[in-house]
């Protein structure tokens, strides 16, 4: 039989997508259901005197209306536990939510939000990062706020938030060798300031959440979460039962992206609705809603300092960073995490310091988005790579490979490249893409009358891809059971949020069992049915759920062959499964008929089923509370090279081409890892050139599509994609994860093409035509970026 | 207070008649009074396409339209889609050639594809990208919607 790895596989659950058939959480209905609405602030940061929702009690169809004084006993949420759900006595951002409603339907529970009073006392307004860091700005969490009266779960588990004497939500500090030293061996040094704007992730399925208490107080919830498990806890610790009391459907979820990786007000707030009203409550979000209450890819101002000898090595690199945390604390404010390993083990850096602040502000607050902070971190280092490489004469490919890692080598942060195909991706996309000769063409144009300029611009990128451990497991579990007829039911803790995971469990399956795809099911969407799982991020489905599954099908094959060879009189070893049969592994001749071998297991004196579980925990470590560890237990990377055109009269930048390499250890499903890269090119080209979530004063000015840019088909570049089979050793057949990794390097790619093309370096995003035609008439961004110490 | 209108018209080929409130849209009235809820919300103004049906042949953002419109017309929406010449053709290749990810745009693309194919019998990936212009994907990148469309339009 064939085998089903590295093949152009269909995803399965393509032909009811493509048919209307699926049921997405916005189409599903419980019986007596009814729908919530959230009222918001009007407010940028006021204490809230007073709400009035008698009025919007009295409207007919209104069941309930709730603020944070009907539920004494909610519990702040978050990554920092500093976010109640419902605000108690002040609001600190637009999207702050201070009432809501449950009505027959959302039409009805609209008309009720306008109908309930809320007065303010304005407070003074921060809205900058830096400004938040100077003595004597307003502060944004003074007081503590939370629940007084709600019971403690367990020890230590917060009921309230403490507040904050300043406005500081978070700071990482890494540091490896003296970048004094570095500093003293350097020939160049080069400074850099970059600053990053706001995004946001645009999911095509707009937020919601349906929550259902039976009598017994058992919470049902369908979410579109991306970390079933670890909500479970987290509502149960917000509702103040049992984590075993609560049961989370996922329905096909539109889109994640990273922004399902926490829990945000709403749920919590449907959640209070159901109980309240002993009725299932739909809480669905409208489109201005989810720019307006959504997470976001958060700004960050990044001082970057390096130097490199006089042939091309470095010697050090400093970086600082200010991020915009916005009112409250989501994963964004640890993306420094992810940022600093690119910092200090892209490339090989003796001497590396980094440290970061994230602030409070009045702004939206920062959530986990695609690459995490990764492609700030990316944007920054590789578009300094070029200046560094300018600065002493070096072509920037050259520079580059002079400085890539290399397989076997373990940074000074403790990170180990078992496997590592940054050279070869250097090579492979600059070869492919004409890199050097077109950049030396183009560079040699850029004086020239033609108006319309081209250029080419080199960047790399390394993420984690071997799932991340950052929590205290990083696994997933798998159950397997082979039924009477020989099918497979694949019953993973990995969720599927459209790339992919489900098609590539199964064939890792069936690759292993020798069965066709068709005679797999996979379960994956309910907790009280599928094993533990960390949750879809870092990357890390493929590898980490693909490994369990692999795991859970080597069991069930042993169990086989085992009792194929004690009815048939063959060795074990000399047998294995090969198209729904077990045969001789030497002549192919079949011995049993896997359906009718395993009927008489079932039905034989001893009665056994064909089940199994397995539990997968990578090899990787914990960080040490310097940042020092190797965290992921593989590590992808890869090169992509922008090729693009720049009408210097207009200031309008093109994406043409994107050449890339990516090294994915093995490719599975190639049909599912070119959609992955092609679609993570494409968020890449929308954060580098067209999108941009306008905050200003607090306010997002462009809560719409009109606005707010996606890239559109007739914009999207070609793509040539090679992959880098590196075949890692611990990887499922070889494979790393590559869910992340095409959108980091897109921006730094193209900012060093344009560059190529005009001789002007930008190091704003995005690269708009007003950023871009102000730049070529000498009119950069505001120098005054100076980051406070 | 809600003024209601009695309607009738043909939907995926079939007589259908219901009353439906004078301020409702063809998307609503879809997804809600008729349970066909493969016709998706994605931004309520006609920027995205993910709630694009077929209207006397032409496609239309349902989510624009109000539902008393169409009284009289023909109406085609994805679950429709497959007694179109092409539909079938199209749900087979969409799923061949990976133009499904998380999928919740598809229905659009889609029946946006299948009136264009109509208007532009074996377009070419340029003039594919152009019908596709204002159908909003956020995981494939396009390019196999527009394979998948192109082959299509070449058989």
């Amino acid at each position: 039989m064939e085998s089903l790895i590295g093949k152009r596989i269909p995803k399965l659950d393509a032909p009811d997508k493509a048919s209307g058939k699926t049921r997405y959480i916005h189409d599903i209905d419980l019986p007596g259901e009814l729908h919530a609405k959230i009222l918001r602030s009007t407010q940028v940061h006021a204490k809230i005197r007073s709400i009035d929702t008698s009025a919007a009690k009295k409207l007919p169809g209104v069941h309930a209306v709730i603020t944070a004084a009907d539920v004494p006993w909610q519990r702040p949420i978050g990554v920092a536990k500093d976010h109640l759900p419902l605000k108690t006595d002040r609001v600190r951002s637009l999207r702050d939510e201070i009432a809501a409603v449950a009505a027959d339907s959302a039409e009805i529970a609209e008309a009720a939000l306008k109908l309930i009073r809320v007065e303010y006392e304005p407070l003074p307004v921060l809205t900058d990062a830096l400004e938040a860091l100077k003595p004597g700005a307003p502060l944004i969490h003074p007081e503590p706020h939370g629940a007084n009266d709600s019971p403690k779960l367990k020890p230590g588990a917060p009921v309230a938030f403490a507040g904050k004497p300043d406005n500081i939500a978070m700071t990482f500090d890494y540091q490896q060798g003296d970048v004094a030293q570095g500093e003293r061996e350097s020939c160049i040094v080069v400074e850099d300031v970059f600053r990053l704007h706001y995004v946001t992730h645009c999911c095509m399925g707009v937020s919601g959440v349906i929550a259902d208490f039976d009598p017994g107080g058992n919470l049902l919830l369908y979410s579109n979460t991306q970390v079933p498990f670890l909500h479970k806890r987290e509502f149960a610790e917000l509702l103040g039962i049992d984590p075993g009391r609560i049961r989370i459907i996922q329905p096909p979820i539109g889109g994640g992206f990273g922004s399902k990786l926490d829990i945000y007000p709403f749920e919590p707030i449907a959640i209070f609705l159901a109980r309240i009203t002993k009725r299932p409550v739909k809480l669905l979000f409208t489109r201005e809603e989810e720019f307006l209450a959504s997470p976001t890819r958060q700004p960050v101002l990044l001082k970057l300092r390096s130097g490199c000898t006089r042939d091309g090595a470095l010697t050090f690199r400093t970086v600082e960073t200010v991020h915009d945390n916005g009112a409250y604390t989501s994963w964004g404010a640890t993306t420094p995490f992810v940022m600093m390993q690119t910092v200090s083990s892209l490339y090989r850096v003796p001497h590396c310091k980094y440290h970061t602040k994230a602030v409070y502000t009045n702004n939206p607050y920062a959530g986990s988005f695609r690459g995490y902070g990764n492609l700030q971190a990316t944007f920054a280092v590789e578009a300094h790579m070029d200046r560094l490489a300018d600065a002493i004469g070096m072509d920037p490919l050259e520079f580059r490979l002079k400085n890539a890692q290399a397989p076997g080598e373990v940074t000074p942060q403790g990170m180990h490249f078992k496997t590592c195909g940054l050279r070869e991706c250097l090579a492979t996309a600059a070869e492919r893409s004409g890199y050097t000769e077109k950049r030396r063409a183009y560079a040699a144009k850029q004086s020239s009358a033609d108006p319309v300029k081209r250029g080419v611009g080199i960047a790399s990128m390394l993420h984690v891809g071997g799932g991340a451990k950052i929590y205290p497991s990083d696994g997933c579990g798998t159950i397997l059971k082979i039924d009477d007829f020989a099918h497979v039911t694949l019953i993973t803790g990995a969720s599927e949020i459209g790339q992919g995971s489900e098609t590539v469990l199964s064939q890792l399956v069936c690759e292993e069992l020798g069965l066709p795809l068709s005679a797999v099911t996979v379960v994956n969407n309910d907790t009280d049915i599928t094993p533990w799982d960390v949750g879809v991020h870092a990357s890390r489905t493929t590898f980490i759920a693909g490994n369990s599954a692999i795991g859970a099908a080597r069991k069930a094959k042993a169990k086989i062959l085992g009792a194929a060879a004690a009815k048939s009189g063959h060795a074990t070893e000399a047998l294995e499964m090969r198209g729904g049969q077990v045969v001789l592994k030497a002549s192919g001749e079949a011995v049993f008929e896997l359906g009718k071998l395993i009927r008489s297991l079932h039905f034989s004196d001893k009665a056994e089923l064909v089940m199994t579980t397995f539990y997968y925990e990578p090899p990787s470590k914990h960080q040490d509370k310097h940042f020092k560890g190797d965290v992921s237990a593989a590590y992808a990377w890869a090169t992509q090279v922008a090729e693009v055109e720049v009408d210097t009269r207009t200031g309008i930048a093109r994406l043409l081409r994107i050449t890339g390499a990516h090294d994915v250890g093995r490719v599975i499903n190639r049909l599912g890892i070119e959609g992955q890269v092609e679609g993570g090119i494409v968020m890449g080209q929308g954060y580098a050139l067209t999108e941009n979530l306008q905050v200003e004063a607090g306010a997002i000015r462009n809560p719409n599509f009109r606005d707010y840019k996606l890239v559109t088909a007739p914009e999207m570049p070609e793509m040539d994609i090679s992959f880098i089979e590196t075949m890692d050793g611990e990887g499922p057949q070889g494979a790393k994860g590559v869910g992340e990794a095409p959108a980091i390097c897109v921006a730094a790619a193209v900012a060093n093409a344009i560059e190529n093309a005009t001789g002007v370096r930008i190091t704003s995003l995005p690269f708009t035509p007003e950023r871009v035609y102000r730049a070529l008439h000498g009119e950069l961004d505001p120098p005054a970026w100076s980051i406070a110490a | 207070m809600h003024a209601r209108a009695e309607i009738e018209f043909t939907l995926n080929g079939v007589r259908t008649r219901l009353t439906v409130p004078a301020e409702m849209s063809a998307l609503n009235m879809l997804r809600e009074e008729l349970d066909l809820t493969g016709t998706k919300y994605g931004c309520g103004e006609g920027e995205c396409g993910a709630c694009t049906i077929l209207v006397d042949g032409v496609t239309v953002n349902s989510c624009l339209m109000f539902a008393v419109d169409c009284d009289g017309r023909e109406v085609v929406t994805i679950e429709g889609l497959a007694s179109a010449a092409n539909g079938e053709a199209l749900r087979r290749s969409f799923t061949d050639y990976g133009a499904v990810q998380c999928g919740f745009c598809t229905p659009g693309m889609m029946v946006q594809a299948s009136h264009w194919l109509e208007k532009h019998p074996g377009a070419d990936a340029e003039t594919i990208k152009r019908g596709l212009e204002g159908n909003l994907c956020r995981c494939t990148g396009y390019r196999k919607i527009i394979e998948a469309i192109e082959k299509v339009g070449s058989e």
